[in-house]
């Protein structure tokens, strides 16, 4: 028998609780059975056709975002011909041209980078924004949860879109360091500044869960303080549900830029943007729908990507979507 | 309705010396929207060096809430802390500002827990979690702490430590468990440990083993311990001292042996021929008839009188002794026993 085969073996018997093989003299049954949350969750994914359609993806554009005069086959998305205006797909440029006679396969890889970097900044704004405020919400209770709550109710009255869109707005004229530049991170603040509220209210229920267990009542008895409690012991166990939020978050907040973008608050000229490509070819639709044919194509896919990997991850570790 | 003045505590047992741990009249209620419960009314006891302690009572006496009180880790709301003294070390735990009470907390006082494995965090190892006591308190390094966890391990007899200090939770039996969070508790060589049921939730012969390595480590460090228990056999086995509690009160206290052998207050008596006895073939066991008190309208009088053999109701009842209006006090029966009945002297048969 091999070494794989053993602990196969091993790993069965554990499985079916007849193992009497752990080195100690009493044997739980019940306690065999219990694998971590996380690498039961892999074992789902792994054979999630869903999960790995948004893996790929997720991986071709990301690449795109790191390396795109590779995807753009090293042809420069700013080297431009006017003879070239508007013109359709070719072998030689797969894409076609833009109105300006610049490359378009080149543009749009070159619009990967601008996308997913402000849809992970904003994702990460949501994140700490959620999970500080959450965790102070759900932790302590009571006046700060209610003050806390009702702050994120009255950021959810305002929609996402017409905040943020405010936000940039008025940002240029305040003379704040990031939100006073048209660039990706002043559009990823202004979509976390009015996007944390689900992550807060997810975190929050979560660490009010967690809280009352007995592994936190056990920590406190041993003489843990507040924040070790809530940092070690609190958070750790309470995250899972908000990664699946973030992913999917990932795929809405690109989705949002490029429709910041095309409604002229997002990234500005010269910039390279999925957004400014599809206002920028609105006006040609007739003549050259191509322009806003493959920027829409690459940007549904992008956001479908996180969104498959999200619906992926929540089924995965929710042991009732199990079959 | 008149209400006998509590007599001073009366030393007994053991305690010669200064007592390590001193409860004086703790009340507890918890306040709920329904009205209020009264899970502690009045409980005192004391705790010498080296001596177990064993509080023992059906679910709901009020056992549990007594330690949670003592290690301050009350949920409150909806628990309130209405009365009493914590006497530890000089000082009075429940007037101490919460952050002094918290360092008491781990190399004072430490507790350990019914159900090892969801008082264990399922997301760290075991060596890094016995290894977080030294880091909270002390902010030794990651790697000494572990070092720590290790002679920890090898402690509770944990075999085969330094390979399985790097195992979770789940990968342990029951026992083991117990046994990790027992060498978490002594971590930090406390004064006293609390072990609330520590051995409910195993089999018995683990419960054993779990049992003896408590008094072994109790022998090598000197520390009291205040063991909360439902187990009369665990009581008879490793405790010196007994307190019995109902309705939220201590009802009778006293050596073990003496508890026991010759119980002073009805309740008591009754638990005794509620335990089916190897000795005696096939006799039916004589249960406690009733129910247990409900904690928000806890009966006038002696708490136990409606379930009460003995009890003696008006005109049959001694002048200021009516078991349905007039509360006996915890008081001196005969030398080392206290119990809290109007006719404990008929109980014991003195």
């Amino acid at each position: 028998m091999t070494d794989q085969q053993q602990k196969d073996l091993q790993h069965d018997e554990v499985q079916a609780g007849t193992t009497t093989g752990l080195a100690a003299p009493s044997v739980d049954v019940t306690s065999s059975r219990q694998n971590s949350l996380w690498s039961d969750a892999w074992g789902q994914l792994r054979r999630s056709a869903i999960f790995w359609t948004g893996a790929v993806l997720g991986v071709i554009f990301v690449s795109m975002a790191l390396f795109p005069s590779l995807f753009a086959r090293g042809v420069d998305p700013r080297d431009c011909d006017l003879a070239n205006s508007k013109g359709t797909p070719s072998a030689a440029h797969w894409l076609g041209f833009d109105q300006q006679g610049c490359d378009y396969l080149a543009n749009v890889v070159y619009g990967a980078r601008n996308s997913l970097l402000i849809g992970v900044l904003g994702v990460l704004g949501v994140l700490l924004l959620g999970v500080v405020v959450g965790a102070i919400a759900g932790f302590y209770g009571r006046l700060t949860d209610s003050v806390l709550s009702r702050i994120a109710d009255i950021f959810y009255a305002l929609p996402l879109i017409l905040g943020a869109l405010v936000l940039l707005r008025v940002g240029p004229s305040t003379g704040l360091p990031v939100i006073s530049e048209r660039g990706p991170g002043a559009v990823a603040v202004a979509l976390a500044a009015f996007g944390w509220m689900t992550a807060m209210r997810l975190v929050r229920s979560q660490v009010i869960a967690v809280k009352s267990s007995d592994y936190v009542a056990a920590a406190r008895a041993m003489g843990a303080s507040d924040f070790r409690i809530l940092v070690r012991h609190i958070l750790p166990n309470a995250v899972a549900p908000v990664l699946v939020y973030a992913t999917i978050t990932i795929g809405v907040l690109i989705a949002a830029e490029a429709t910041l973008t095309f409604l002229g608050v997002g990234l500005q000229p010269p910039a390279i943007s999925w957004g400014l490509q599809i206002a920028q070819g609105q006006s040609l639709l007739r003549t050259a729908p191509h322009l806003v044919l493959f920027p829409s194509i690459i940007l549904t896919l992008t956001v479908m990507a996180f969104i498959l990997m999200g619906d992926a991850l929540r089924d995965a570790l929710d042991p009732r979507q199990r079959s | 309705m008149t209400i006998l003045p509590t007599p001073a505590p009366a030393p007994w047992g053991s305690a010669g010396a200064a007592p390590l741990l001193d409860v004086e009249d703790l009340h507890v209620e918890f306040r709920t929207r329904s009205g209020v419960v009264n899970a502690v009314n009045g409980v005192s006891y004391t705790l010498a060096e080296g001596e177990t302690l064993a509080i023992l009572g059906e679910s709901g006496s009020g056992k549990s809430v007594s330690a949670q009180a003592i290690m301050g880790i009350l949920d409150s709301p909806p628990a309130e802390i209405t009365g009493g003294k914590i006497w530890f070390e000089g000082r009075d735990l429940l007037t101490l500002p919460a952050e002094e009470q918290r360092l008491v907390r781990g190399p004072g006082i430490s507790m350990i827990f019914q159900d090892a494995l969801s008082s264990l965090n399922p997301v760290y190892s075991v060596g890094f979690q016995i290894g977080e006591m030294f880091r909270a308190h002390r902010g030794t390094s990651r790697k000494e702490a572990k070092q720590k966890a290790i002679e920890l391990m090898d402690r509770v007899r944990i075999p085969a430590a330094a390979q399985r200090v790097n195992d979770y939770p789940h990968q342990f039996s029951g026992g083991m468990r117990q046994r990790v969070m027992i060498a978490m508790a002594i971590a930090l060589d406390p004064r006293i440990l609390i072990a609330d049921e520590p051995t409910t939730a195993l089999d018995v012969t683990v419960q054993a083993q779990v049992m003896d390595l408590l008094k072994d480590l109790q022998r090598d460090t000197g520390m009291g311990l205040v063991l909360i228990t439902h187990d009369l056999g665990v009581v008879n086995e490793v405790a010196d001292n007994v307190a019995v509690m109902y309705a939220g009160r201590i009802v009778e206290r006293g050596t073990v042996t003496d508890v026991f052998s010759n119980p002073g207050h009805p309740y008591t008596e009754g638990l005794m021929s509620s335990v089916p006895q190897v000795e005696s073939d096939g006799g039916r066991l004589v249960p406690i008839t009733g129910q247990p008190p409900n904690l928000s309208a806890i009966p006038s009088g002696c708490p136990f009188h409606p379930r009460c053999p003995r009890r003696r109701l008006g005109a049959q009842a001694l002048p200021g002794r009516d078991c349905a209006g007039d509360v006996p006090p915890l008081r001196l029966v005969v030398p080392g026993r206290e119990a809290a009945c109007h006719y404990s002297e008929e109980v014991l048969g003195v």
